[in-house]
């Protein structure tokens, strides 16, 4: 018999004792995991985003709309290599609880700025070829049950009235964090309309998107091109796409605070309940510890049977936890596939939840380990169990 | 008459109640010489245990001094101190301090974890202690599968199983009914007679300390000639 099976056999001592600080562990460990899994998956759109594109928008808000006639003028911007631009369009398909994001793109540079987006070419070309053109993500078809071929139609609320669109392209992410649930269209589809019933409006896009020669030149070529518009009527605003799309982040931020706030009260109590059962067994064993002084084991193999079983019990815990963690974030990566692509728990999430599990248990360990070395022998011997 | 293995001379001790000082033993002088059975008697508050406990090493006299197997204990540190005692001390205890987790083996087997021997020679030796102690039939029984004489057997195997230099007992049948009380008294008489070992052993009980070969008495601290 050695230590660890002693180890083994005093974290058993108690089971329902045990079953219920590991199972209270579990349910914290996969709490803490599935809020990190959460902030992470909010962020899925500023990792995909690209180094190499740059977003020019108004420089108030992205409410206001830019003239399409500054795409020429950006392309002459040195080190800009494309353009492309995009519009909310905000519109509802049968029902607001179906929302979903649609824009409208020019048909024929956006999927050539966005190769993530993955086109069969025979799809690629009927959007190209039908005004009334749609391509949709892979998850927004398999969500509705759309094929290629459907009409569908689009109730909008930027742009009022019923928009009717077929079905011509399925694009699939080339990435986990690629979002395959957007709604593409023609902009000259949305333009022409425009056109007819807001001339006002025709001519108006949301933002630009460019390609870029050197990513290292983002915040030059971002300056140059705002500063071309400068004193315009639409003065610009030009950052990376990850900024961009952090700025729609940063509009939540006091849902990451409060998420990230809850994920260390969860670490909080996480501490309380194994220092809890480790704090009931020091007092428990007081006598048995001044025992095995006794005996003549020293102070460092108390360290060690203390610290051990602490540690057990929160490995045994963290184990169950990401076990839960896995089973759970895969069930709900399925049912929020729609807002949150790739939402699974990633390796770096495992391995803080198992740090952390460490770092509880030894934290754990240290009143106990204290009384049990402080006591004297004689003491400890004289309290009866 | 043997050397002694136990040397006491001039042992005080107190204990200190925030400032109030209690005096405990007071100028005790005492030779145990090896092989000898000695039991200590004493009302309640005499100071017995507290004898025991600093022959065992388990506490420090306050002053006087106090060689066990000729090594003056009280000048160890407690790292030398705890090595000592797994060396040099068995204890029996009244309630026997049995890991409730482990079987009647592993609880035998416990001080020899702190020796290098391996574990085929632990295994000789717990069941070398087991069978003087009568209960080789009963290794795989936890402590609570035997009556309370067996825990006790089973606690005076694991102290004679590193085979230590004295056996120490601090009311071994105090918690026994007569029978169990006399078989354990009987046990420690044969590991005296038959195994020399040295024994010292606090009890009220003067039908134990029959089976002792010698008796003093402590009161108020003080032994009595």
């Amino acid at each position: 018999m050695k230590l660890l099976k002693l180890i083994t056999k005093n974290a058993g001592r108690h089971k329902l004792r045990t079953i219920l600080t590991v199972v209270g562990l579990a349910l914290a460990v996969m709490a803490f995991g599935l809020i990190r899994t959460f902030i992470i998956a909010w962020y899925a759109s500023a990792r995909a985003s690209a180094p190499d594109r740059l977003v020019t928008r108004h420089s108030v808000s992205i409410v206001f709309t830019l003239p399409l006639a500054y795409k020429e003028q950006l392309l002459q911007v040195d080190g800009v290599e494309d353009v492309t631009f995009g519009c909310w369009f905000g519109g509802i398909y049968v029902d607001p609880k179906n929302f979903f994001a649609n824009f409208a793109v020019e048909h024929t540079s956006f999927l050539r700025i966005y190769p993530e987006y993955i086109v069969p070419p025979d799809q690629l070309d009927a959007f190209a070829s039908e005004r009334q053109a749609a391509v949709v993500g892979r998850k927004l078809a398999d969500r509705f049950g759309w094929k290629l071929g459907d009409q569908i139609t689009l109730t909008g609320t930027i742009y009022p009235g019923d928009w009717q669109f077929v079905i011509r392209g399925i694009y699939s992410g080339k990435t986990v964090d690629t979002d395959e649930t957007a709604f593409l269209f023609r902009y000259d589809y949305l333009d022409e309309r425009m056109k007819e019933e807001s001339p006002g409006r025709a001519g108006q896009i949301g933002w630009y998107i460019l390609k870029i020669d050197d990513p290292n030149r983002s915040a030059e070529i971002g300056s140059k091109i705002d500063a071309r518009f400068d004193n315009s009527w639409a003065e610009t605003k030009t950052e990376t796409e990850k900024d961009f799309a952090l700025s729609f982040i940063q509009m939540s931020s006091a849902i990451i605070v409060g998420l990230r706030i809850v994920s260390y009260l969860i670490i909080g109590v996480i501490f309380l309940v194994l220092a809890n059962t480790m704090a009931m067994t020091a007092r428990e064993r007081i006598s048995e510890n001044a025992f095995m002084r006794t005996l003549g084991f020293r102070g460092y193999h108390l360290v060690g049977l203390i610290l051990g079983e602490s540690l057990l019990i929160a490995l045994m815990g963290g184990l169950c936890g990401m076990l839960l963690l896995y089973v759970v974030s895969s069930g709900v990566g399925v049912a929020l596939s729609q807002f949150f692509p790739g939402f699974e728990a990633d390796a770096m999430t495992y391995m803080l939840t198992t740090a952390t599990a460490i770092l509880i248990g030894v934290a754990a360990s240290v009143f106990p380990i204290n009384r049990a070395l402080r006591i004297k022998i004689v003491d400890g011997l004289r309290v009866v169990d | 008459m043997n050397a002694p293995i136990v040397k006491i001379l001039g042992l005080f001790k107190s204990y200190y109640r925030d400032s109030l000082e209690i005096p405990v033993l007071h100028d005790i002088n005492l030779d145990i010489p090896q092989g000898q059975f000695l039991a200590l008697m004493g009302p309640s508050g005499s100071g017995k245990t507290t004898l025991l406990n600093l022959i065992a090493g388990i506490d420090r006299p306050t002053s006087g001094t106090l060689a066990v197997a000729g090594e003056e204990i009280g000048k160890l540190t407690e790292q030398q101190m705890a090595k000592w005692r797994s060396r040099h001390i068995g204890f029996i205890f009244q309630f026997y301090n049995l890991l409730p987790v482990l079987t009647a083996y592993e609880n035998v087997e416990l001080p020899l974890l702190l020796t290098s021997l391996s574990r085929k020679e632990r295994k000789e030796h717990v069941e070398t202690a087991l069978s003087i102690v009568g209960l080789s039939d009963r290794m795989k029984h936890y402590p609570r599968q035997l009556s309370g004489g067996q825990e006790q057997r089973v606690a005076i195997a694991r102290a004679v199983v590193s085979d230590p230099t004295l056996l120490l007992a601090d009311e071994p049948t105090g918690d026994l009914d007569k029978n169990s009380a006399e078989d354990i008294m009987t046990l420690l008489a044969r590991l005296n007679k038959e195994y020399g070992k040295t024994i010292v052993m606090v009890t009220h009980d003067p039908r134990a300390a029959e089976k002792a070969n010698f008796v003093r008495h402590l009161d108020k601290g003080e032994l009595q000639q």
